[in-house]
């Protein structure tokens, strides 16, 4: 690895709302799984380290605790659920296992207990036979039952919040709809605030209530999921909506994907990162980094062209 | 598994077979017969023809290997040929206990140690303790055991007094003289073999504490040692148990040796004297125990693989 420090994610603020679901929307390598690993603290230390900043679970400072008061946080008051349901559970550990062992640490739950809830949990998420599955072992199960009960075990210990990081992108994608739904249906009716890392505006635009799309650390734009989509106002956003194939549109439009790749983390460019890949791109945009700012109602973006903008937005 | 198990049985009867018949041809191609070793070339043609009568010598070697073989089906592994004309079984019997005692100590020995150490150095990843098990392993690998051993004698027997030197007092004797016999020729035997296991572990450990299932345990709030010992390590012990059944050979190996710094009348000793002594039915039937240590630790492994991991499942 390179020396040098990498600010891998950059004045990134954001909240989300019991029953609320609000994604992370970006390219590979911009910042979104390191934002969510941050809000759990395990982002190894020495290589990553939150310089400033504050993570407020219900107005508590997570950053303030100690490792053994971070710990009780996470599994228990936190839920996260990973990209990889084929390689984020235990191969040697049956899923009883390793769905029972949050309870009995977090809510300190009997064995039996742990058990009759472990099989609540199974059919909440929609795992038939419960009792069987428990006793089998991660390579028995599909990989969308695999990540079933990975949401099963976010929900054991009935957390605040979950944080799925690029939750479906890892399956087939009829099971992608299935799994989403589930997961905002249970946050809906569990109470559960619900972050969804994706790089997928699909997911984006059928689930989320707000968006944050990201770019190289930073937070470019962020609204409703419906006033992205209808008026989108960083040049970043609508590169995206653009490299996107839709079926609502005429077939002759062509597809517009953004020139260029994300840039190095270690040279970032100055001013706006997005700088070098942007057609509205000016000399003054290199003098430093636009801030947010608001475009309508609960509507922000980060860019000095704002005005320029129309001309991008597609037909 | 029972079926499976059946194979393995007669699979290792092949082995087994295939390795006694190796060491009979061989030992007749090695210059130099027991009428050498017995009569240091002085006595006459005649006795030497009379002698080699008597040992079933004279007759075609496939005679004597088909003869060899028709007892040992039997159960006889026949008599030594030499001085007291002792049966073989009987003196591997009496030395059995001996190199097993020797190699379980040294074995339980070497896991006591290369267990914590190894774990220890994955989770404090370069720090000092780190390298001080980094160190010891290397040290374990790179001393000759039989040195190691005469260190031991000189600073733990000469030196301190601490414990007897040499020799070897069964078990039914008591176990403070018994293990006190073994304690120093068991740290001689087991060192390279827990130098060898305390890498792997780490190494183990190290490869697995980066994997998928060991963050999302973390980020379950588990705590250390469960993410630890529960998590972690029985997926590191996979590799580490491939590793422990060649070393285990090794261990076997170290016990031969270390036998003859430690006096200990061991099977080491036995094989080693009855080869000088050119003692044919004596060094078959020792070999023949050894293969025989050898496929079952093998087979202990292969089991252990389905102990551990739920993947491995033989005939279902």
């Amino acid at each position: 690895m390179p020396d040098g420090v990498i600010r891998a994610v950059n004045d990134v603020s954001f909240h989300v709302e019991r029953g609320e679901v609000v994604a992370i929307v970006g390219e590979s390598g911009s910042g979104k799984s390191v934002t969510a690993l941050a809000i759990l603290r395990l982002v190894s230390e020495p290589l990553g380290r939150i310089i400033a900043g504050a993570v407020r679970l219900d107005g508590q400072d997570l950053l303030r605790l100690d490792h053994e008061a971070m710990r009780r946080v996470r599994g228990h008051r936190i839920g996260m659920v990973f990209q990889e349901p084929m390689t984020s559970l235990n191969p040697v550990l049956s899923i009883g296992r390793q769905l029972t062992e949050a309870m009995q640490t977090h809510l300190g739950l009997s064995p039996g207990a742990a058990h009759a809830r472990a099989v609540e949990l199974l059919q909440l998420v929609g795992i038939a036979e419960p009792e069987r599955r428990l006793k089998q072992y991660p390579h028995h199960l599909s990989g969308g039952m695999r990540q079933r009960a990975m949401i099963a075990m976010a929900l054991s210990c009935k957390p605040e919040l979950i944080i799925a990081d690029e939750p479906t992108t890892a399956l087939d994608v009829t099971i992608q709809a299935q799994i989403l739904h589930l997961m905002q249906d249970l946050c809906r009716r569990l109470d559960v605030a619900l972050i969804i890392i994706t790089h997928n505006l699909g997911v984006v635009a059928r689930y989320a209530d707000r968006v944050n799309v990201m770019y190289a650390g930073r937070i470019v734009e962020r609204g409703s999921a419906s006033d992205l989509y209808r008026a989108p106002s960083h040049p970043y956003t609508i590169g995206l909506l653009n490299s996107v194939p839709r079926l609502d549109r005429p077939r002759d439009i062509p597809m517009e994907p953004i020139p260029g790749s994300p840039p190095d983390p270690l040279a970032l460019p100055s001013g706006c990162a997005f700088r070098p890949r942007c057609k509205l791109a000016m000399s003054h945009c290199a003098e430093a980094a636009p801030p947010l700012r608001s475009v309508a109602t609960a509507h922000e973006s980060a860019c000095f062209e704002l005005h320029r903008l129309q001309a991008m937005v597609p037909a | 598994m029972t079926r499976y198990l059946i194979r393995r049985a007669i699979g290792a009867v092949i082995v087994m077979w295939a390795v006694a018949t190796l060491v009979f041809f061989m030992l007749r191609i090695v210059p130099g017969d027991p009428i050498g070793a017995m009569l240091f070339d002085a006595g006459d043609a005649a006795a030497v023809e009379a002698l080699r009568h008597k040992l079933g010598l004279d007759a075609p070697i496939y005679v004597q290997y088909v003869k060899w073989f028709w007892l040992v089906f039997q159960g006889d592994l026949g008599n030594s040929i030499y001085g007291s004309n002792m049966p073989v079984s009987k003196a591997i019997i009496e030395a059995l206990p001996r190199t097993l005692s020797l190699a379980g100590l040294g074995f339980i020995i070497a896991l006591v140690i290369a267990v914590p150490a190894g774990l220890i150095a994955a989770t404090r990843r370069n720090t000092m303790l780190d390298n001080v098990v980094s160190f010891w392993a290397f040290l374990g690998l790179s001393m000759p055991e039989f040195w190691f051993g005469i260190l031991l004698i000189i600073v733990f027997a000469a030196g301190l007094k601490w414990l007897p030197a040499i020799g070897y007092v069964p078990l039914s004797d008591g176990f403070w003289p018994w293990v006190s016999h073994l304690i120093l020729p068991a740290i001689a035997v087991g060192t390279t073999f827990s130098a060898i296991i305390a890498r792997n572990i780490r190494s183990g450990m190290l490869e697995v504490l980066k994997t998928d299932y060991i963050r999302v345990a973390r980020a379950k709030g588990l705590t250390t040692s469960a993410v630890i010992l529960r998590h972690a390590f029985p997926n590191a012990l996979i590799p580490v148990i491939t590793v422990a059944g060649i070393a285990f050979a090794l261990l076997m190996a170290n016990a031969v040796v270390v036998e003859n710094v430690f006096s200990i009348k061991g099977l080491g000793r036995l094989l080693i004297n009855s080869i000088l002594n050119r003692d044919y039915p004596t060094v078959q039937g020792a070999v023949l125990v050894v293969s025989a240590i050898f496929v079952l630790s093998n087979l202990v492994v292969d089991v252990l693989y389905t102990m551990i991991d739920p993947r491995i499942r033989y005939d279902k």
